[in-house]
C-alpha cells in the first residue's frame, strides 16, 4: 500500500469508528492515566494523577502556571527522560500498554504520539524538508511518496494553499502562525494516533490564534488531541472535556460545558471565575 | 571648585572611556597597516628593476675607481658618532652619507654589495648600454654588452649584440625548460621506479620468496629502467651540449670583459632604458617567477613555490585531521557524557592544552609520532627499507599531525560552543517526531553547529599556518627536493619532508650567508605568508557565512 491508500484507509475506519461512537454515545479511551506520581529531584510535582482521555476528542488542561500540566502532557510522550534528575511512578496506558514498560521502544511510542511546543520550533530546512523530516527517520526517501504526504499533512494543517509554491524556501521566513501550523503539519506528516499540543497559541497573535483553534476543531476527527492552555475561553472554545489542575493535583475532569458552567468543586469554580491564578 | 565638579560629571559620563576605547583600537588598526605596508614596500620593492648607474669615485688617497651597481640603501649619520666609529670627518660636516650599492659580480669580486662615502663620489652617470645578467649561480651580474660567441666564435658585437643575445638566450630558455622537464619528471620517474624496485626485491629476500622467477621479473623491468634512463641521459647530454653553445662577452666596472655561458643565464636586461610599461612587465613576471619558481642560491635568489606549497599542503592536511578528531570529541563531551566532575577536569586540560608553548609539542611529535609510531611503522611495514627510515622520520604526515594537536583544543571548545547554542526546542522538536538522539544530532543539531566548527576551524588554520617552532622538529626542511604531491603513484607522498613560509623566512633571514641579498626575500615571504594565511582564513571564513546563513538558528 502507498501511503496515500493507507491513509484513505485510515480515514475510512476512522470514520467508520466515529460515526459508530457518536451513534452509540459511547467513548472509547485512548490514554488511561493510573497513579502517575511524578517527582523532580525529589520534589513531587504530580501527586497520584488518574484520568482517562478518550479517543479523537479534545481534551484541555487548564490551570495555574507551575500545577503540572505541561509536565503530565510531556509524560504522555516520556519527553520527561530528558530532563535530568526525574523519577515517575504509577502508568500510563496507551492502547492498554504501558508506555512506561521496558520494552517499548521510545523513538516509536513518539512516532505514534506527536507533540506541538509552545514555540513554534521548525527546523532550519526548507518547508518540505521539514515536513518530510519524521519520514526520512523511518527510512522513507521515496520521492513520489514524500511528496504526497507532505502535501496531504500540508493541507491537513491548513498551510497548502499558503505554502505550495514556497515549499523549497526555508521554513524560518514564515511567519509566526505559518511555522506553529508547519510544526503540525510536520507532526501529523507521520499519522501519530495522538497529538500534544503544548500552549499551540500563546506566542501568536489573535488571528492566527484562530487559525489554529479551527485547525484543532478539523484535526479531532482523526487524531486524540491533549492541549495545555493558560486561556480558559480557549479551553471552552476548542475542547470536549477539560481538566483543572492546581499544584501537582488533578482537582475535576469532565466535558467542558459542564466544568465551565456546574463546576463541582469549588476550586475549580474559583479558577474560572478568576478568583486566583 | 566648579571645573572640578565639571571634570567629575565628565568622568561619570563615560566619555573619557569611550575615547580610550576608540584610542586603543585605533592603535592596534595603525600598528596593522603599519607593518603590512613596511612588509609590502620592502618586500614588492625588490622586484622592481632599478636603475643600473656607474660611479666613479676616489678614496682618500687612491686613484678614480668606477664601480656599476644599484643603490639598495642610503644611511645617514651624525659626525659625531661617525667620528667614533673611525671616519674622518671635514670641518663644518654634520652628518655622514653612505650608500649601500649592489654591484654584483660576486663571483670576480668576492662580494656583491659595498658602501661608498658620497663626499668620494666624483660622478654618476646612468649609461643606456648597461645591462643586468640573472644567473643561476653567484646572483646578478653587472657589465656591458661587448659580443655575443656561438662555440667561441664572435657572431655578434657592439650595437647589434643586443638583438642577438635576447634572441640565443630565449632558444637557451627553451633547451633549459627541456633539461629540467627531463631531469625532474622523467628521470625523477626512473629513479623513483628503480628505488620501488629495490625495495621489492629486498622485501621478497627477506621473506624468502626470492626465486629464480622473481629475479628474473625483476631484472627485466630494472632493464626496462635502465634503457629508458640511458635513452635520457644522451637526450640530456645532447641538450647540455647545444646549451653550452652560446656565451656573452661583457665589460665589467674594472675593465676587464667576463663571458659568461648562457646555460647559466636566468634573464638579461637593460634596466636603463627600459620604459615604464617594460618595468611594470618586468615586475610582474619576477613576481610570477617568485611565486611560482625552485627557490635557488641557498634560498636567496629563486622563488618559493615550494614552500608556499608545502604550507598550504600542511594546513590542510592538518585540518582534514583537525575537524572530524575536534567535533567527535566535543560531541561526545557535550552530549554523551555525564556532566560531572569528570567532564569539568577534561574541559580543563583542553582549555590548559591550548596554552602549553608549540615547541612542546614538536618535541613531543619527535619523540612520540616520529619516533615511536613512525618506528614502529618502519619496523612493521617497511622492513625492506631499514636502515633508511620511511615514517619514522620528521615528514609532512607527523607535521600535521602535530599541528592538528596544537590546535585541537581550538576546534573543540568552539564546536562546544556551538553545540550549547542549539535551542533546546530544536532537539526537543526532533525528538518528538520520533527522532533517535543521534539521528536528532546528525540530522539536526550538527548542521546546525556548523558554522561553530567552522570558526573553530578558522583559528586553527590561522594558528597553524603561522606556526614554525614545532615544525622544525618534525618535518620542515630548507630545501626539499622534491614537493609533497606528485605525478609518481600513490601522489600524496606523507612521509616527506616539505618547504613552509615561516621556516623560509627564518632560513632566508637568519641562517643565510649573504644577508645583504636575502634581506629584500624575507619581506616578500613574510608579505606572502600573510597573504596565504589571509587567504586560507577568507577561504574558511566564506563557508561558514555560506553554513551561518543557512542554518540561522530560530530568532529570540
Amino acid at each position: 500500500m502507498t501511503a496515500q491508500e493507507v491513509r484513505t484507509h485510515a480515514i475510512d475506519m476512522n470514520s467508520f469508528i466515529n460515526n459508530r461512537s457518536n451513534s452509540e454515545e459511547l467513548n472509547e479511551i485512548s490514554i488511561k492515566v493510573e497513579n502517575l506520581n511524578l517527582f523532580y529531584a525529589g520534589k513531587q510535582a504530580l501527586r497520584d494523577i488518574n484520568m482517562d482521555i478518550p479517543k479523537k476528542k479534545v481534551t484541555a488542561y487548564i490551570g495555574p502556571s507551575g500545577c503540572g500540566k505541561s509536565t503530565l502532557l510531556r509524560c504522555i510522550n516520556r519527553m520527561n527522560d530528558l530532563v535530568d534528575n526525574v523519577t515517575i511512578e504509577g502508568k500510563i496506558l496507551l492502547d492498554n500498554e504501558n508506555i512506561f514498560d521496558k520494552s517499548v521502544n521510545v523513538a516509536a511510542l513518539r512516532r505514534r504520539v506527536g507533540m506541538v511546543f509552545q514555540k513554534p520550533n521548525p527546523f532550519p530546512k526548507t518547508i518540505f524538508e521539514n515536513v518530510a523530516y519524521g519520514l526520512r527517520i523511518q527510512g522513507i526517501n521515496d520521492k513520489r511518496v514524500l511528496a504526497e504526504t507532505v502535501e496531504n499533512a500540508l493541507r491537513g494543517a491548513a498551510l497548502w494553499d499558503e505554502m505550495k509554491d514556497r515549499l523549497n524556501d526555508n521554513a524560518l521566513g514564515m511567519s509566526g502562525g505559518q511555522q506553529q501550523r508547519l510544526v503540525i503539519a510536520r507532526a501529523i506528516a507521520i499519522e501519530p494516533e495522538v497529538l500534544l499540543l503544548d500552549e499551540p497559541a500563546s506566542a501568536l497573535d489573535p488571528i492566527s490564534t484562530l487559525k489554529i483553534e479551527e485547525l484543532i476543531n478539523e484535526l479531532k476527527e482523526k487524531y486524540t488531541i491533549v492541549i495545555v492552555t493558560h486561556n480558559m475561553q480557549q479551553a471552552a472554545r476548542v475542547s470536549d472535556y477539560t481538566a483543572f489542575m492546581y499544584l501537582g493535583d488533578l482537582i475535576e475532569m469532565g466535558t467542558t460545558s459542564e466544568l465551565f458552567t456546574n463546576p463541582r468543586k469549588k476550586q475549580t469554580e474559583d479558577y474560572i471565575t478568576g478568583r486566583y491564578g | 571648585m566648579i571645573k572640578l565638579n565639571m571634570i567629575n560629571t565628565w568622568f561619570k559620563s563615560g566619555t573619557p572611556w569611550v575615547w580610550l576605547n576608540a584610542a586603543g583600537v585605533s592603535l592596534c588598526l595603525i600598528m596593522v597597516i603599519a607593518v603590512l605596508g613596511l612588509v609590502a614596500v620592502r618586500g614588492v620593492g625588490h622586484f622592481w628593476p632599478s636603475r643600473v648607474m656607474q660611479l666613479s669615485y676616489q678614496e682618500d688617497e687612491g686613484s678614480l675607481k668606477t664601480i656599476f651597481g644599484e643603490q639598495v640603501d642610503r644611511s645617514v649619520t651624525p659626525a659625531v658618532m661617525a667620528k667614533s666609529t673611525g671616519h674622518k670627518m671635514a670641518e663644518g660636516e654634520d652628518t655622514l652619507i653612505q650608500y649601500l650599492i649592489k654591484t654584483g659580480n660576486r663571483d670576480v669580486t668576492g662580494t656583491d654589495f659595498r658602501w661608498i662615502l658620497e663626499r668620494n663620489i666624483k660622478q654618476r652617470d646612468f649609461p643606456a648600454q648597461m645591462m643586468v645578467v640573472e644567473r643561476r649561480e653567484w646572483g646578478n651580474f653587472y657589465g656591458q654588452l661587448v659580443a655575443v660567441k656561438e662555440n667561441g666564435k664572435i657572431i655578434a658585437s657592439g650595437d647589434g649584440a643586443w638583438p642577438v643575445a635576447l634572441e640565443r638566450l630565449d632558444a637557451a630558455l627553451a633547451i633549459f625548460d627541456e633539461i629540467v622537464h627531463l631531469e625532474k619528471k622523467e628521470i625523477g620517474a626512473v629513479n623513483y621506479g628503480l628505488e620501488r624496485l629495490r625495495l621489492k626485491q629486498k622485501k621478497l629476500q627477506l621473506k624468502n620468496r626470492w626465486d629464480a622467477e622473481a629475479e628474473k621479473e625483476v631484472a627485466l623491468e630494472k632493464a626496462g629502467y635502465e634503457a629508458q634512463y640511458n635513452q635520457y641521459q644522451t637526450q640530456l647530454s645532447l641538450l647540455y651540449q647545444k646549451a653550452r653553445r652560446d656565451s656573452l662577452v661583457a665589460k665589467i666596472d674594472n675593465g676587464s670583459e667576463q663571458e659568461i655561458s648562457l646555460s647559466k643565464i636566468v634573464k638579461i636586461y637593460q634596466p636603463n632604458t627600459m620604459t615604464l610599461f617594460g618595468r611594470i612587465g618586468y615586475f610582474c613576471s619576477k613576481f610570477a617567477e617568485f611565486l611560482t619558481d625552485d627557490p635557488r642560491e641557498s634560498n636567496t635568489e629563486g622563488g618559493i613555490f615550494p614552500a608556499i606549497f608545502g604550507t598550504i599542503m600542511m594546513v590542510i592536511m592538518m585540518s582534514i585531521i583537525v575537524t572530524p578528531f575536534g567535533v567527535i570529541a566535543a560531541v561526545y563531551m557535550r552530549e554523551y557524557a555525564k556532566q560531572g566532575f569528570i567532564t569539568r577536569l577534561i574541559r580543563i586540560a583542553v582549555n590548559n592544552l591550548a596554552g602549553v608553548p608549540s615547541i612542546v609539542y614538536g618535541v613531543f611529535g619527535l619523540g612520540f609520532f616520529v619516533y615511536i609510531l613512525g618506528g614502529n611503522i618502519d619496523q612493521l611495514f617497511f622492513p625492506e627499507a631499514a636502515p633508511a627510515p620511511v615514517y619514522g622520520t620528521p615528514g609532512l604526515l607527523w607535521a600535521s599531525i602535530t599541528l592538528a594537536l596544537l590546535t585541537l583544543p581550538v576546534v573543540i571548545v568552539s564546536t562546544e560552543e556551538g553545540l550549547s547554542r542549539i535551542p533546546k526546542s530544536i532537539r526537543e522538536g526532533s525528538l518528538a517526531l520520533g527522532a533517535t538522539k543521534f539521528e536528532t544530532l546528525w540530522l539536526t543539531v550538527l548542521p546546525m553547529a556548523s558554522p561553530a566548527m567552522m570558526t573553530g576551524l578558522i583559528l586553527a588554520v590561522a594558528r597553524a599556518a603561522g606556526e614554525v617552532a614545532p615544525l622544525m622538529l618534525v618535518g620542515v626542511v630548507k630545501l626539499a627536493p622534491t614537493l609533497p604531491l606528485d605525478g609518481n603513484a600513490p601522489f600524496l607522498h606523507l612521509d616527506r619532508k616539505f618547504m613552509h613560509l615561516g621556516f623560509h623566512i627564518y632560513d632566508v633571514g637568519f641562517q643565510s650567508p649573504n644577508v645583504e641579498a636575502a634581506r629584500p626575500l624575507v619581506y616578500a615571504t613574510s608579505l606572502l605568508l600573510v597573504v596565504v594565511i589571509l587567504g586560507l582564513n577568507l577561504t574558511a571564513i566564506i563557508i561558514r557565512n555560506r553554513l551561518r546563513e543557512k542554518y540561522r538558528a530560530l530568532e529570540g
